[in-house]
């Protein structure tokens, strides 16, 4: 095991897993989320977010089929979708996707076909950009754990 | 004296006299005469040509009978007065003569022997006379300087005796004054200990009940400033004992990894108030289980990191631990890892303010703030980086600061010696690497719940909580699932009520109905929200 190959890619991981929560992109839930994986569940948190991002994509899709004729929008499934992926996104602490969702529910209220449809974008651009950050992250996981070391604890608040 | 005597017998001298020099060096004294007797302090300015003459000479010179070195009897005009000679005697230089700037010093000293044949007996001084004469003086100037030395080495043994005693009783006067301080810090202590206890156990009840804003401001700066002095007291305390060397590290086993988590656990609080993410870096071959004061290095490990966090305002901070080879940074503190020992090295880097690197060696001194330290308002007792840099040195250790300058944040580093624990480390020999696991909360192992979400990620992040706590999880999505999965055997039931009304209380209700035949077996339910 080369150590400063490994405390370069840690100080990486470190790095970058710092600048995803200082940017917003990632809360404390993210961070809760990863105390709870351990050696009985290894992969627990690819999985809650890979089940997240399909949950994003499925979501997006209906709402997207809703809001498309301009006379006929059902709000009340947009607004069912919208409340799931705020829950999916809080509790994966996935910060900036949730706080889109907030203005997006406001949207939903007021019935404005508009907002909505811009939030939409809005919530498709977020979660994708998150999907490809979340996946650096994980690719820096795995080099750390093939040189041989163990991946940092980070605190975040 | 034996000398002159003996001189005096074999040349059956009337008087023999002996003339050393004064203090001054500008008189001769009277010192020593054989027969008759001599007025004490009787003394001839040394300057009298007839001395300088019988000084210019090794030879033994006769002297007139009435110059005033030999006028030592009283005078009668009766006696012949014999001859006299008189000769110097070299006298041997000590360092012990007090003043040192002189210039006779340079020149040799001489006394004076004055040697006088019989009156009214016609004798005359004959040449193989004063040759004895002469070879005496070299003599007698041994002898005299052989009297000096025993008298300057009996003098010295004297003086060292009394410094012996002198010492001796400082060093019993000091023991007394130290356990004397000691008793009474600890009388003290305890005294002063049982009424801030009081303080702070009343000010924390205090908090507990209604308070108006201003008054629930005052009692926290109430409970702050009793837990400052408390930490000052016991700072106090620990860094007198420190010092006194009686301080002593208590060992036992301990989880070396447990530890560091705990101490950020304690610190992020803070952290979370001044969003400061740390980092903890364990080094895979770490050891767990090792051997030391556990309390002394949580206590060296909180203040530096605590004083990370409280200088940063904003960045990061990292903490590395790893066990550390032997090109350390001192290198007359050569780190050889042994058998059952082995050097731990903790860094905690901050991205604060930094530190001018003139300060840098003042940081460890009691009390001591440097400029930079004094602008903030900072809360700490100025002790805690002298007593960490104790406890590390009695760990047989060594701490110290890098810093690029005010600015560039600072790096702390220290090492330790620790013992390694027989309990298995095996565990961290595999080459498998391991995220580090936090301990399972031991009393809900084998509990059945039941967790009811309708949102798929939320589902699997509370079953991913419960299992965490050692839980056996049933998950079901939608309220009839709910009715239909439930039984006696789970204990809990978690469900999500995400929509406000009816629904979730009908669900709750019929679940209460399905268990009124076995009321003991009921299942606790527990409503989850996410409704912010």
């Amino acid at each position: 095991m080369n150590t400063t190959v490994v405390a370069q890619l840690q100080r990486q991981f470190q790095d970058y897993i710092v600048s995803l929560y200082q940017q917003g992109f990632l809360d404390n839930q993210f961070s809760e989320l990863r105390k709870l994986q351990d050696e009985g569940t290894p992969d627990f948190v690819a999985e809650v977010v890979s089940l997240f991002f399909d949950d994003c994509s499925k979501l997006i899709n209906t709402m997207s089929a809703s809001l498309e004729r301009p006379d006929n929008v059902d709000f009340k499934q947009v607004d069912s979708g919208v409340h799931q992926l705020k829950g999916s996104s809080s509790s994966v602490g996935a910060q900036r996707v949730k706080n889109v969702c907030i203005s997006f529910k406001e949207c939903c209220h007021v019935q404005n076909r508009e907002g909505c449809l811009r939030c939409l974008q809005q919530v498709d651009y977020e979660y994708k950009m998150l999907k490809t950050k979340l996946q650096d992250l994980f690719n820096l996981e795995q080099q750390i754990l093939q040189a041989g070391g163990t991946i940092p604890q980070v605190d975040i608040n | 004296k034996t000398t002159l005597v003996e001189l005096g017998r074999t040349l059956a001298l009337e008087e023999c006299a002996l003339w050393m020099p004064t203090r001054t060096g500008l008189e001769l004294q009277l010192s020593y005469t054989l027969r008759h007797q001599h007025p004490v302090e009787y003394t001839v300015p040394i300057q009298l040509p007839v001395i300088n003459q019988v000084f210019g000479t090794s030879r033994a010179v006769k002297i007139s009978p009435n110059s005033p070195v030999a006028r030592l009897r009283p005078v009668s005009g009766k006696y012949m007065l014999g001859e006299v000679v008189a000769v110097r005697v070299p006298l041997l230089h000590l360092s012990n003569f007090q003043i040192n700037d002189w210039p006779e010093l340079s020149t040799k000293r001489y006394a004076l022997m004055v040697l006088m044949l019989p009156s009214d007996s016609a004798r005359q001084w004959h040449v193989h006379e004063l040759e004895l004469v002469e070879v005496v003086a070299d003599q007698v100037a041994v002898a005299l300087s052989h009297a000096v030395i025993l008298e300057e080495s009996m003098r010295a043994r004297n003086l060292l005796m009394e410094q012996n005693v002198a010492l001796d009783l400082a060093r019993r006067e000091a023991e007394t004054a130290i356990r004397a301080r000691n008793d009474f810090l600890a009388v003290m202590n305890h005294e002063m200990r049982t009424p801030m206890h009081a303080i702070i156990a009343l000010s924390s009840l205090l908090q507990e009940t209604e308070l108006t804003p201003e008054q629930r401001l005052m009692v926290e700066t109430i409970l702050k400033s009793s837990n400052l002095l408390a930490t000052l007291m016991n700072d106090v305390l620990d860094l007198s004992r420190l010092e006194d060397g009686s301080l002593q590290l208590e060992l036992g086993t301990f989880n070396l990894h447990t530890l560091f988590r705990e101490v950020l656990n304690l610190i992020k609080p803070i952290a979370v108030v001044k969003k400061l993410p740390i980092t903890l870096n364990l080094a895979p071959d770490l050891p767990e289980f090792v051997v030391g004061d556990e309390k002394r290095l949580m206590q060296i490990i909180l203040n530096i990191v605590g004083n990370a966090v409280k200088f940063s305002k904003q960045g990061s901070i990292s903490v590395t631990a790893l066990v550390t080879k032997s090109d350390t940074r001192d290198a007359d503190f050569f780190v050889v890892p042994t058998g059952s020992h082995f050097y731990l090295r903790v860094k905690v880097k901050d991205s604060g303010a930094g530190i001018n690197p003139q300060d840098i060696p003042k940081l460890f001194t009691k009390f001591a703030q440097t400029q930079s330290l004094a602008t903030r308002s900072s809360g700490g007792s100025g002790l805690g980086l002298a007593i960490s840099k104790r406890f590390v040195n009695l760990m047989e250790g060594n701490i110290w600061i890098e810093s690029d300058g005010l600015g560039k944040g600072c790096t702390a580093i220290f090492d330790v010696k620790l013992g390694i624990s027989e309990r298995s480390n095996e565990s961290k020999q595999s080459g498998i690497p391991k995220v580090p696991a936090i301990p399972r909360h031991s009393s809900f192992t084998g509990l059945k719940v039941l967790v009811m979400d309708e949102n798929g990620v939320s589902r699997m992040v509370t079953k991913g909580l419960l299992v965490h706590l050692g839980c056996e999880v049933t998950t079901v999505s939608s309220n009839e699932e709910c009715l239909r999965v439930v039984s006696h055997e789970h204990k809990v039931v978690f469900m999500d009520v995400c929509l406000p009304g009816v629904e979730n209380y009908q669900i709750a209700l019929r679940i209460h109905e399905k268990f009124t035949k076995q009321r003991h077996q009921r299942p606790l339910l527990v409503a989850l929200t996410g409704n912010t």
